[in-house]
C-alpha cells in the first residue's frame, strides 16, 4: 500500500493547483514522472496557454497534440499536452456536428474567440471536458494512460475553474453542452479524481491553501494533497536556532570558531551571526505554517528547495523524491 | 557592479507631473504590497494619494484599513498628517463597478432588467478580462473625481501581465461587436439582407451555437444588447480613452519581478509591450532580492571555513553560521546573473532592486519599511 494509494486508493485524475509563484507547474511535472516510475503511461496536460510544460522539460512549445516529453525510471512515460481552447472548441464542434471546415472560416472570422467569450463556462467546459476525456480514454479495452495530472489554474481561480456546472447553469438549461459539463461534473466529484494543492511554507500562500481548500469542499470537490514545496532545512543546531530566534546568538562563540579557521572573527563575526538569525527566523515562519497546514488535514508530502533556477533534471530529484515518500 | 540606471522611487513619488502610477508584473510578485507601501509613502510625503487595490491579503487589506469594501475609496488614518498628505485606499469590486456603470447610464427600469439578465450576470462575474475593464473603469472614475492628486494602481492577477493592458479593449470589442449585435438580432435583420452582410458560415455558427447553448442564451444575449443599445454605445470608447489617458506623461508604470526566470519573464515582455505602445516606463523594481551584508568573504571561503571546522568538530555553531553565508552568497549570485541578463537585454530601463524582508505586511509600520526599501533606503 502506497502513501498516494492509500490517502486516494482510486484518483486516476490529479488536479494540481497552488498560488502563483509557489511552483505549481514543477510540482504537476514532477507528479506526472512519479506516477509513470516502474511502466506507466501519464499525461501531464496545462490549460492556460502558458507553454509552461514545453520550458519546464526544455521541449519546443508543445502543439495541440499528446506528445511524449519524458521516459521516467522504470520504462515508464510521460506525455504532455497543452490544452487550446479554440481547438478544443473545433473539435467539439466537429465530433459533435461534423463542422470542421466550417469551424476553420469561423476562427478566422473571430468567433470561435466570441463563442468562447459569450458564455464563459463554455471555455471551462471544453477545456476541463478535455483533460475528462484523456482521463477516461479507453483503446483495446485498456486504460491508455493510468494517470493524468491537470497543470490547473491557480488557487484564487480553481474553485470557479473546476465548478463547470455551475458556471454553465446559468446559460445552458438543456442541449450537448450541458450534458457535456454534467459528465464532466460527475468525473470531478468522484473518486477518481483528487485536487491537490501546492504551496510554500509562507503565510500567504498558507492563507491561500486553506482558503481555497474550504471552497473545494463546499462545492463537493474532492480534496486531495498540499505538496510542501521549497522546504529550506535549519542549517543551525536546534538549541542555536531557538537561542537565534530569541535573539541570544553569542557573537564572540561564532568570533572564536571563525578566528580558529582562519578567517577575522571581530569583523565577520557580527554580519554573520545577524545572516544566521534572519535564517532562523524565516525557518520559524516556515514551521509555524507547517503547524497551520497540519491544522487542515490532508495529506502532504514535503519538497525541498532546489538550488537555482528548476530545470529538467530538478525535475526527475523532485520526483526521486514523492516516489520515495510513496507517490507511484 | 550594477551598470544600469538606478529607479529614483522618490523622485517618481514626490513629481507633482505624475498623477497616476501602475503597478504591473506576474502574479506573486509582491504587486499589491508594492502599490500600497508607495501609496504610503507618497502620503507622507506630502501628497493626497489613493490606491486602488485589486484583491490585498487580508492583512494587508486591515493595515489599509479596507474593513468595508463599498467600492469607495476611504480616508486612512495615521498617514501623511506631518506632511499635509493624505492617503485614501480601495479595494476594487468588479461586478459592483460594472453594476453602478449600468445604473448610471439607464433609467432604474432598464438597468433593473439589465442587472437581473442572467447573461449579464455572468458576463460581469465571470467573463475574462471583466477585472482588468473594471480596474481601468475604475481608474478613469478616480481620475474624473479629481478629488487626489496621485493614483496609485494595483493590477489583477493576470494569467500574463500584459492582459491589464489587452483585456478592456477585447472586451470592449466583444461588447461592441458586430458579432454581439448580429447575435442578438438575426430575426429583426432577417432573410437575404442578413445572409448577404454575414454570409453562410455565420448563420451557421449562429444556428450552432444555438444548438449548443440553447435558445435561451441568445434570447438573453439578445435582450442584454437591446437594453444597452438605446442607453450607451459607448463601451469602446471608453476603454480607449483610458488606455489614451495611460499613454500620457502623467502616467508612471512601474513594472515588478522578483529575481526568478518567469517573472523576469514576464517583465521584459511587460518592458517591450510599454515601449512598443510608446507608454511611460518608470522603471522595474526587482524584489525579493538576496544579497549579504558580507560580501567581501567569498562563498568558496567560507565554505573552505565550514569544512575546517567541521573537521575540528565541536564547532557546529560557526560552522553552520558559515554554511549560511555560503548559501546566501550562492542566491545572490544566481539572481545577480538573472538580473544581468535582463538589463542586458533592456540597458536602457531604470532599475531598483529590494532586498527580501522577513515577516509578513500587516500595518502601516511594515508598510512604512517596505515603502522604504523600495526606495533604497538601507534597512
Amino acid at each position: 500500500m502506497t502513501a498516494i494509494a492509500k490517502d486516494f486508493p482510486a484518483a486516476r485524475l490529479h488536479i494540481v493547483t497552488g498560488k502563483g509563484g509557489t511552483g505549481k507547474t514543477t510540482i504537476a511535472a514532477a507528479l506526472a514522472i512519479a506516477l509513470a516510475c516502474g511502466g506507466r503511461r501519464t499525461l501531464l496536460v496545462e490549460v492556460e496557454g502558458r507553454q509552461g510544460i514545453a520550458q519546464l522539460f526544455d521541449v519546443p512549445p508543445l502543439p495541440y497534440r499528446e506528445k511524449r516529453v519524458a521516459v521516467a525510471p522504470g520504462r515508464g512515460e510521460v506525455l504532455a499536452l497543452a490544452v487550446d481552447d479554440e481547438a478544443a472548441l473545433l473539435d467539439y464542434l466537429d465530433i459533435f456536428y461534423g463542422l470542421r471546415r466550417a469551424g476553420r472560416a469561423l476562427r478566422k472570422m473571430g468567433a470561435i474567440d466570441f463563442a468562447t467569450a459569450i458564455a464563459p463556462g463554455l471555455r471551462d467546459v471544453l477545456l476541463t471536458g478535455k483533460v475528462k476525456e484523456a482521463t477516461t480514454r479507453t483503446s483495446e479495452g485498456k486504460r491508455v494512460y493510468d494517470a493524468v495530472v491537470l497543470d490547473a489554474p491557480p488557487t484564487g481561480r480553481i474553485t470557479k475553474f473546476l465548478n463547470v456546472t455551475a458556471e454553465v447553469g446559468g446559460l445552458a438549461k438543456v442541449g450537448p453542452i450541458k450534458s457535456q459539463s454534467d459528465g464532466v461534473m460527475a468525473v470531478l466529484r468522484s473518486s477518481q479524481t483528487a485536487v491537490h494543492l501546492v504551496t510554500l511554507l509562507e503565510e500567504m500562500p498558507v492563507q491561500e491553501t486553506i482558503d481555497a481548500i474550504a471552497d473545494l469542499s463546499a462545492t463537493g470537490l474532492p480534496v486531495g494533497a498540499v505538496f510542501i514545496n521549497a522546504a529550506r532545512p535549519s542549517l543551525l543546531p536546534a538549541a542555536d536556532a531557538r537561542r537565534a530566534t530569541a535573539g541570544r546568538l553569542g557573537v564572540s562563540r561564532v568570533a572564536a570558531g571563525l578566528e580558529l579557521a582562519g578567517l577575522d572573527g571581530k569583523a565577520l563575526a557580527k554580519p554573520l551571526t545577524a545572516q544566521a538569525v534572519e535564517d532562523a527566523q524565516r525557518y520559524a515562519i516556515q514551521n509555524e505554517s507547517r503547524e497551520r497546514i497540519r491544522e487542515v488535514k490532508r495529506p502532504t508530502y514535503e519538497l525541498p528547495l532546489l538550488a537555482g533556477p528548476i530545470d529538467r533534471s530538478d525535475l526527475f530529484e523532485l520526483a526521486d523524491i514523492l516516489h520515495g515518500a510513496g507517490v507511484r | 557592479m550594477t551598470a544600469h540606471a538606478a529607479l529614483d522611487v522618490d523622485a517618481l513619488l514626490s513629481d507633482p507631473t505624475i498623477q497616476i502610477v501602475v503597478c504591473c508584473g506576474a502574479g506573486g510578485v509582491g504587486k499589491t504590497t508594492a502599490s500600497a507601501a508607495l501609496a504610503v509613502r507618497a502620503a507622507d510625503a506630502g501628497r493626497t494619494v489613493v490606491v486602488l487595490t485589486i484583491d490585498p491579503a487580508r492583512r494587508l487589506a486591515q493595515a489599509l484599513g479596507l474593513t468595508r469594501l463599498d467600492n469607495v475609496p476611504r480616508v486612512v488614518q495615521g498617514v501623511g498628517s506631518d506632511s499635509g498628505g493624505q492617503l485614501w485606499a480601495m479595494q476594487l469590486d468588479m461586478k459592483r463597478t460594472f453594476d453602478e456603470i449600468v445604473e448610471e447610464h439607464s433609467t432604474p427600469q432598464r438597468s433593473r432588467q439589465i442587472l437581473s439578465n442572467p447573461f449579464y450576470q455572468s458576463l460581469s462575474s465571470s467573463f475574462a478580462g471583466t477585472q482588468e475593464y473594471m480596474a481601468m473603469e475604475k481608474l478613469g472614475q478616480l481620475r474624473t473625481r479629481g478629488d487626489w492628486d496621485l493614483i496609485i494602481v494595483d493590477t489583477p492577477p493576470s494569467r500574463s501581465a500584459l492582459d491589464f493592458l489587452d483585456a478592456p479593449q477585447r472586451m470592449a470589442r466583444f461588447l461592441d461587436g458586430r458579432m454581439l449585435r448580429l447575435l442578438a438580432a438575426p430575426a429583426k435583420a432577417g432573410g437575404r439582407a442578413y445572409l448577404k452582410v454575414v454570409g453562410v458560415g455565420f448563420t451557421v455558427f449562429a444556428r450552432v451555437l444555438t444548438r449548443i447553448l440553447g435558445t435561451q442564451v441568445l434570447t438573453d444575449v439578445s435582450a442584454f444588447v437591446g437594453a444597452l443599445d438605446t442607453m450607451f454605445g459607448g463601451f469602446r470608447e471608453r476603454a480607449e480613452a483610458t488606455y489614451e489617458m495611460l499613454c500620457q506623461p502623467g502616467t508612471a508604470f512601474l513594472v515588478v519581478a522578483t529575481p526568478e526566470p518567469d517573472a523576469l519573464r514576464e517583465a521584459s515582455y511587460f518592458v517591450a509591450r510599454l515601449y512598443a505602445d510608446s507608454m511611460p516606463l518608470a522603471g522595474v523594481i526587482i524584489n525579493r532580492v538576496h544579497r549579504s551584508a558580507v560580501a567581501k568573504l567569498s562563498g568558496q571561503r567560507a565554505e573552505t571555513a565550514a569544512e575546517t571546522l567541521e573537521e575540528m568538530g565541536d564547532q557546529e555553531l560557526t560552522a553552520a553560521v558559515l554554511r549560511i553565508h555560503v548559501e546566501l552568497m550562492f542566491t545572490a549570485r544566481r539572481e545577480q546573473r538573472l538580473t544581468s541578463r535582463f538589463t542586458k537585454a533592456h540597458p536602457e530601463v531604470r532599475l531598483r532592486e529590494v532586498p527580501v524582508l522577513t515577516g509578513e505586511v500587516h500595518d502601516l509600520t511594515a508598510l512604512r519599511t517596505v515603502g522604504a526599501a523600495l526606495a533604497g533606503e538601507a534597512g
